[in-house]
Formats: C-alpha cells, sequence, structure tokens
C-alpha cells in the first residue's frame, strides 16, 4: 500500500510549483507535486523558455541579415521554420526533462492527472480531462497516479490560461493563441496581434523579425502599458522603424474568417472602423487564472476577479489550502510565483519569514529592442506623491554599445528627492533584461544614490549607463 | 508547550552578563519564584527566579559561560506531562535571540526578576561595534532624528531596513538623545589604547606568569576610570582635620546606645559613618558643588547621594547612601553597614551602587596617610580619607599633640572650580571639627 500521507501537496508543476516543492523538501517536509500535462508548466513548455528560443533564432536571423555592417558578408540568408521550432521544442524538452530529475533528487513525489482538493487536506487527483496540447514531452517516470492524497498544507499553482474574448475565441487554426504561435506550421506572410503586453509584443517582434507584416493592436495610447511611458515610447519608435504597425486606443470588434485568414474589424477612439486581412491572428489580451474545478468554490475559498484571494504569505480564506502565482493574482510573471511559494512553505514550516513584497519584481520583454524594468514608473512616482529625481543615460553615450552596433535606447533612474530611494529603473535596448537585477538587488538592499555612484561598474560594458544613470538624476553624469 | 528561560535583563541597560551558576539540574523539580541561577554583571550578582512552575528540561547555556546576551535561551523548563522530547530543537540554538516581533512572548515567559528588557532599545551593539542597517535606513534615520542603536532590526541578520524605521516612526521609539548626536563626539576624542596584549606578554618570559581573564567588574573599572581620566580635568585640594572631639563625641554616642536582648547596641558608629554625614551635610551647603557635568546642562542635584568606596574581592564597588544628608548617623551606619555585607557578597542590586552625587573613598583603616582617588562620573567630587593619626600640631603658639586625618578632595574642574572645591571642603572641616553640629 502506497503511502499517501504528505506534509504538502502542490497542484502544478509550473515555476512556481515546482520551486515550492524543492524548497519544502529541503525543509524537510514531506512533498508531492500534482501535475496533469506537462512538468514545468507553460513557463517551460508553452511560455517563457519556448519564446526565448525563438527569439533568439530570430535575433541570429536578424544580425546575419546586417552581416555587412559588422564587415561580414553573409549570403542567401534563409530559415526553416520547422527547424528554429524544433530547436525551441528541444530547449524546451530538455528543461521539463530537468523538471522530473530535480523531483526526484529532492524525493518530491509526482502525482500524475487533475488535482481537486476533495475537503480540508485531501487532494483526489483523477484523470486529465483537458486535451493536451501537442507535442507533448513524456511524463515522467515513477509517477504515482490517481487516488485520494492526504496532506496537512494544500498549496494550489495551476496558473493561468489566455484569456478569450467573446467572438474572438481562437480556433487554432487562424486565430492563435500563444500556443499556436509557438509553433507555426509555416511562417504567415501577415498578422494581426490584439494585445501589447510582453507576449503579444514578443510574437510580434518575432514574427516581424522573420519577415511577416505585423500590426499591433493596442486598447491603451501606449505598447507595453504597464511600462514608463517614456520607455514605451522609445520601443515603439524603434520597432516602427523595424516595420512594425501600431494602432493605438483601438480594439478589435469582429473577426471574420476569410479564404486565406481572417479579416478584423478595428475600431479606434473616434469611433472610424477598419478592416484589417491577414494571414492569422494571435489573441494576447492577457491571461486569467486557472481556478476551476479544483474544490475551491465548495470549501468557500475566497476568490476575486478570476483569481484566489491570498495574504502575504499564500494563505487562502481557508485554513490548510494556499494559492501561489498566477492563480493568486498579478503581476503573473515566473519569479513571482517562484518567490511566493517559497515564502508560503517558510511560513508553513515555521521559519520566520517576511510576507512578499510586490513593489521591487523587476518585469522582462525580450522584443526586440528588449525592454525591463523594476518598481515605479515615474508617472506612478508622481501619483504616490513623491518629489522625484530622474536620471537618464542613453545607449549613444556608451562605448559598449556603440561596438555592439546597438546604439539606441535609454535607461532612466527615479529616486525619491528626499530620501535617495531608488523608486524604480526602466530600461529599453540590448541586452537590458541582464542588467535590470542590479538595480533590483540595490532595491533591496535599500541602497541610496549615494552607494550606487560609489560603486565601481566594470568598463567597457552596458552597465556602466546604469551607473550614469543615477549620476544624471543628480546632474552628474560624465559621458554626455 | 515548553517554556523559554532567557537571559533576563537585570538593569535597562544591561547587555549581557555571565552566567555563574546553576542553583538546579535538569530534572529538577521547580515552582514560581525559587532561585534557579546567578547572574554576574559588571557589578553585581544577582539571583535568577522561576516565572513557571515545571521540571528543568534542558540547560542551554552552561555555568561560567561569560557574555551571554540578553534574551538569549539559557534552559527549558517543561510543564506537566512533557518530555525533554518535547524541546524544539529549533530552541536549542541558543545564539538566537528572538526575532523582535516574537519579543512579547518571549518576554512572558524570561524568568527575569527584573523588567525583561523591552522590545525597543534592543542590546544592538556594543559601544564602537558596527550597526548593520541599509543605507536607505540610515539616511532615513538621520532625517528623523532617530538612533540607530535604539532600534532593532527585522531584515536579515537583524538588519535595520526601512521598515524598521516606518515602525519606529508610527511608535514614537528610537529617538536620539541630544547627546548622542554626530557633531557632539567632538568633545570626546577617541580614548587612546595602549600597549596590545602581544606587546605586553612579550615583555615577560613565557613561564614567569599566570593569565587570569578579567570579570565583568575589571573590565567595568578600566573602562571607566580609563574614560574619566581622559575625560574629565582633575584637581585635587587637601586639607588636614582634627578628629580628637569627633572621636570623643562618636564614644559617648556609642555608649550611649540602647541595647536589645542579646546586649547587642542599636548602632556602632565609625568614623567613616561620620565623614560620610559630614560631607553630605557640606555638600547641602555648598550646594554649587553637588553637581553632575553634561555637555547642556549643569545637573543641580537637590540631595546629596553618597557612594561609598567598598574593597571586596578581585575589585571595589560603590554602594550609595541616598539623601545622606537628611540621615541620622545610627541610619547611615546601619545602612553602610549592610551594604558593605552585600557588596562583599555581590549581591547588590543595580539601583544600590548605579548614581550617586559624590563618594567618599577611606583608606585610614590601611594607615594610608594620605591620596587622591579618580572622580567616577557622574559624580563631580571624590573625598579621599587619609588615617586619623596623632601628630605634633600648634596650637595657641605651642606645640601639641592632636588626632588629625589629610584628606583630599579630587574635582572635576567642569563644574567645580577650585574656589569651590576649598569652600566645600571648609564646610567639611568645620562639621568634623565641631561635631555637634552634625547632630542638629
Amino acid at each position: 500500500m502506497a503511502d499517501t500521507n504528505y506534509d504538502v501537496i502542490i497542484i502544478g508543476s509550473g515555476p512556481g510549483g515546482y520551486v515550492t516543492a524543492i524548497r519544502a523538501a529541503q525543509l524537510g517536509l514531506k512533498t508531492a507535486i500534482v501535475e496533469r500535462e506537462h512538468m514545468g508548466g507553460i513557463c517551460l513548455n508553452w511560455g517563457c523558455i519556448p519564446t526565448k528560443a525563438l527569439l533568439r533564432s530570430a535575433e541570429i536571423y536578424h544580425y546575419m541579415q546586417h552581416a555587412k555592417d559588422y564587415g561580414l558578408s553573409a549570403e542567401k540568408i534563409s530559415f526553416d521554420p520547422a527547424a528554429v521550432v524544433k530547436r525551441s521544442r528541444g530547449v524546451s524538452g530538455q528543461l521539463n526533462a530537468g523538471i522530473g530529475f530535480l523531483m526526484k533528487k529532492n524525493k518530491v513525489d509526482v502525482i500524475w492527472g487533475e488535482g481537486k482538493v476533495s475537503k480540508a487536506g485531501e487532494v483526489t487527483v483523477s484523470k486529465t480531462s483537458k486535451k493536451a496540447m501537442e507535442p507533448q514531452h513524456p511524463v515522467p517516470k515513477g509517477t504515482k497516479g490517481e487516488g485520494v492524497y492526504k496532506a496537512k498544507h494544500i498549496i494550489v499553482a495551476t496558473g493561468a490560461r489566455p484569456r478569450v474574448i467573446p467572438g474572438i475565441e481562437p480556433d487554432g487554426k487562424d486565430i492563435w493563441t500563444y500556443f499556436e504561435a509557438m509553433v507555426p506550421p509555416a511562417m504567415p506572410k501577415s498578422l494581426i496581434v490584439m494585445g501589447s503586453g510582453a507576449i503579444g509584443i514578443e510574437f510580434a517582434s518575432f514574427y516581424k523579425t522573420m519577415g511577416a507584416d505585423v500590426t499591433v493592436i493596442e486598447m491603451m495610447p501606449t505598447i507595453m502599458p504597464v511600462e514608463d511611458p517614456e520607455i514605451s515610447a522609445l520601443a515603439k519608435k524603434q520597432m516602427e522603424k523595424q516595420g512594425l504597425k501600431f494602432l493605438l486606443e483601438a480594439k478589435v470588434s469582429q473577426v471574420k474568417k476569410v479564404a486565406n485568414g481572417v479579416t478584423a474589424t478595428v475600431e479606434t477612439k473616434d469611433g472610424k472602423k477598419q478592416d484589417l486581412t491577414a494571414d492569422k491572428l494571435i489573441s494576447a489580451v492577457g491571461v486569467v487564472g486557472n481556478i476551476e474545478n479544483l474544490g475551491l468554490e465548495e470549501l468557500g475559498v475566497k476568490t476575486d476577479r478570476g483569481c484566489v484571494v491570498i495574504d502575504g504569505y499564500g494563505r487562502t480564506s481557508v485554513p490548510g489550502i494556499y494559492a501561489i502565482g498566477d492563480v493568486a493574482g498579478p503581476p503573473m510573471l515566473a519569479h513571482k510565483a517562484e518567490h511566493e511559494g517559497v515564502i508560503c512553505v517558510e511560513k508553513i514550516a515555521g521559519k520566520d519569514v517576511h510576507a512578499m513584497d510586490k513593489s521591487m519584481i523587476p518585469g522582462c520583454t525580450y522584443c526586440h529592442p528588449q525592454v525591463a524594468s523594476v518598481g515605479l514608473t515615474e508617472p506612478k512616482a508622481k501619483e504616490a506623491g513623491y518629489d522625484i529625481k530622474v536620471g537618464r543615460f542613453p545607449f549613444i553615450g556608451n562605448g559598449k554599445a556603440i561596438a555592439l552596433g546597438e546604439p539606441e535606447g535609454l535607461v532612466k533612474t527615479i529616486f525619491d528627492a528626499k530620501t535617495g530611494q531608488l523608486l524604480g529603473a526602466h530600461m529599453v535596448g540590448t541586452e537590458v533584461t541582464e542588467l535590470i537585477q542590479g538595480y533590483v538587488v540595490a532595491m533591496n538592499l535599500e541602497t541610496t544614490e549615494e552607494d550606487l555612484m560609489h560603486t565601481v561598474f566594470p568598463h567597457p560594458t552596458l552597465s556602466e549607463m546604469m551607473k550614469e544613470s543615477v549620476l544624471d538624476a543628480y546632474g552628474r553624469a560624465l559621458n554626455m | 508547550m515548553p517554556i523559554n528561560i532567557t537571559m533576563p535583563a537585570l538593569s535597562p541597560t544591561m547587555e549581557e552578563g555571565n552566567l555563574a551558576k546553576w542553583l538546579v539540574k535538569e530534572g529538577d523539580q521547580v515552582s514560581s519564584g525559587d532561585v534557579i541561577a546567578e547572574i554576574e554583571t559588571d557589578k553585581a550578582t544577582m539571583e535568577v527566579e522561576a516565572v513557571d512552575e515545571g521540571t528543568v528540561g534542558k540547560i542551554v547555556v552552561p555555568e561560567g559561560t561569560e557574555g551571554v546576551k540578553v534574551n538569549e535561551l539559557i534552559a527549558v523548563l517543561l510543564e506537566d506531562g512533557e518530555d525533554a522530547g518535547s524541546i524544539d530543537t529549533s530552541a536549542g540554538s541558543a545564539a538566537q535571540a528572538p526575532a523582535a516581533a516574537e519579543v512579547p512572548a518571549a518576554a512572558a515567559s524570561t524568568a527575569a526578576p527584573a523588567t525583561p528588557a523591552p522590545a525597543g532599545p534592543a542590546p544592538v551593539a556594543a559601544d564602537g561595534a558596527r550597526i548593520f542597517a541599509s543605507p536607505l535606513a540610515r539616511r532615513l534615520a538621520k532625517l528623523n532624528s532617530l538612533d540607530l542603536k535604539a532600534l532593532s532590526g527585522t531584515g536579515p541578520h537583524g538588519r535595520i531596513v526601512k521598515r524598521d524605521i516606518e515602525t519606529a516612526i508610527a511608535a514614537g521609539t528610537g529617538k536620539a538623545a541630544p547627546a548622542a548626536e554626530a557633531p557632539k563626539a567632538a568633545f570626546a576624542p577617541a580614548p587612546a589604547t595602549g600597549p596590545s596584549a602581544d606587546q605586553v606578554l612579550k615583555l615577560f618570559d613565557e613561564d614567569s606568569y599566570e593569565l587570569v581573564p578579567h570579570d565583568g567588574m575589571r573590565k567595568t573599572i578600566a573602562k571607566r576610570l580609563t574614560e574619566s581620566k581622559q575625560t574629565i580635568p582633575h584637581f585635587y585640594v587637601s586639607v588636614d582635620v582634627e578628629l580628637d572631639a569627633l572621636l570623643s563625641l562618636r564614644a559617648q554616642l556609642n555608649g550611649a546606645a540602647a541595647t536589645d536582648k542579646e546586649g547587642k547596641p542599636a548602632y556602632k558608629l565609625s568614623v567613616n559613618d561620620m565623614t560620610i554625614k559630614a560631607l553630605a551635610l557640606a555638600l547641602r551647603d555648598v550646594p554649587n558643588a553637588n553637581v553632575s557635568w553634561t555637555d547642556e546642562n549643569m545637573v543641580m542635584h537637590k540631595h546629596a547621594d553618597v557612594g561609598v568606596a567598598v574593597s571586596i574581592p578581585g575589585g571595589l564597588i560603590t554602594p550609595i547612601i541616598r539623601a545622606a544628608e537628611e540621615k541620622p548617623l545610627s541610619v547611615i551606619s546601619n545602612q553602610m553597614k549592610d551594604l558593605g555585607k552585600r557588596a562583599k557578597e555581590r549581591k547588590l542590586k543595580p539601583e544600590e551602587y548605579q548614581g550617586g552625587t559624590t563618594a567618599v573613598s577611606n583608606m585610614g583603616m590601611m594607615g594610608v596617610k594620605d591620596f587622591s582617588a579618580v572622580v567616577n562620573p557622574p559624580h563631580a567630587t571624590i573625598l579621599a580619607v587619609g588615617a586619623g593619626e596623632k601628630r605634633p600640631v600648634v596650637k595657641n603658639d605651642a606645640l601639641a599633640v592632636a588626632t588629625v586625618m589629610t584628606v583630599t578632595l579630587s574635582t572635576d574642574h567642569r563644574c567645580v572650580d577650585g574656589a569651590l572645591g576649598a569652600e566645600l571642603l571648609a564646610a567639611f572641616k568645620g562639621y568634623i571639627e565641631n561635631p555637634m553640629s552634625m547632630l542638629v
């Protein structure tokens, strides 16, 4: 008789769930994780990771097209869409298998199937009802199966799925979500992207680089609406130079299937309507939490606008039931889910841990040019009543950026004038997604402008712009 | 739940102490009020009483351990029906002080007869030690005139972070004392350091000495007196006083003391008791000398609280006769006997030796003719008393023999100038040579 009693059962093996499971095991808790489809969740299988692989292919393709700029020559440049997709799936598969290994290494039991909290302290796992997105990576060996499992603590980490606008339901053929957009059978010649958040803009950037004619439709007045408007305006300008088209303050009111594609009716703010026809349409209008069929409602777990309501330690309104990650509300980011999960199990294990602080969670978008940020935007900082100092440093003033042939971009910092607290940092340009962590560490360690000015940054690097931006906020920038 | 017994704070300023002795062992039953341990601080040894009932489950800090931080777990008490196995292993990591947020709970189970350390001014750092605080916390503390030393941190490893400052602002705690402000540091130059231990030891053959570690008292004496000599400008005034009248009065008074059933007199005055009274009355008469120095103000004391240096094995301590100018000699005498006895046993309470407005150091009984003493702040004066001895004196232009003792007043020149010191000694001499005036 297999042991079915655990300290912690986690439902969902996405980046939040699996990290939570490892941390729980490290803390000596007997842990199991329930997964119905793919180890690693959307992030590893249909999100963060495989898109980065696609974007890498696009980036290299872009450089090959511009080889001449670097004194190189490349002729008959072309690509094989199937090979590009295959590489992306391979990257995903490698990491997917890695999760299985990590679970085994940490002695976390994997239970294959669909988990439901049948009552407090009990998870019933049944056969998966959801049709899996193909192609699937293999199920790890040695998993447990359907049955009733007990645990003192149940953590719901079921993630999120694409939001669907009624009337514009994705059909998987001409109207895509990120699932289909990730494995195109052929490159579309023309594409409409609904939504300019991280997902929409990354696919727009990818398909544009691969040669498609891409139009992005955004309801808000700026693209990537959560970003600092100055940064998103700069990103938009550069993308427009590449040939991307944007329709802002506009929405798709209707999508009709036509021969060889779709026709979308787009309404702009002034009430004008126009029809756009393209091979494909990607619906990237956000994601919604997977809160259904988990037994949460029956148990009286409080939810709000499609997400489970939690406190700073992942605790729901019902003792013994926790939620972390996308299902527990925005920002719906893998790294937020991971940290939320770690705090949750550490609290369960009785560790002295501080509640989740959402004010310093960075965000990265891997379009071309990249966008990365942390903390308050300039308008948000003003709104919060801060008297601010703003520093800016452009890529054109940085030696490394010029040497790379990437002289466009900006590093912007926002300080509280009174205390010198770094309130926010916003960047657009090459490799900024790898730079932002410097500011994240600085913010978490509560550095002031003074400490950043006293820090020696290595030369020649793009990171020197981070210091220059701080200096500029205090009127001391050196290289401009 | 096992009850944690933590290192009590025996005085508000206590940061650490030595666990001198356990009076119970693991497995012993204790009830509330039982003395379970003795704690030695810089000056005193105090008893720790149990506040709860139970069995001693585990002694975490063995006796003889020095420098045990306040609030550190020292033992675990088990309640009825609990066995040692229920002691949480994490409770065994003695070095972990309870996190600030959990202080109220921990304090409730502190087996301290004295008040537990308040959550606010946690002993963050000893003198000069680095206080870990984020740059933003440091700046916010400065902007809000908060003293980081008075705050406890909730960041990693107790680091003070922004939320701790915000909490302190909201609670109104941690305000920097005016004296603690940075500019004032200019008044206190860094004390010069003496030769290092290595420098000293290499002057001697290795087998020519033994090393005896300093106890708390020795360290305190070294620290305070070094501080005194480095920061207080001393000057000295000496005078000879005749004792014959005083000795005669003392004999009369002692002879007149009532006796109890066993024939024990109600009091037995010493010359020292009368010296204490005389100095107290002199300070009453010359109130400008009954002061303490602070950088901002002259502290004018309303009573003469006289500290009396008592030599005890391993050092000395100065218990205080409060408001000595108001007390009859018999009361001073009996109080002094009690304080002296308990001082030798290291059983004085902090309030019995901290403070005071002046002090008397008497080495007459050891045959010392005269000497000068080191002012012990916050006192502004200290009277060094030599032996009373028969000396030739000139009276009415003729040689005569009188019992004379030499006293030397050391003063803090910042608040007691030369003439004032002389005036105080003149008043003292008046009382000693006309001792009847002490009785009225």
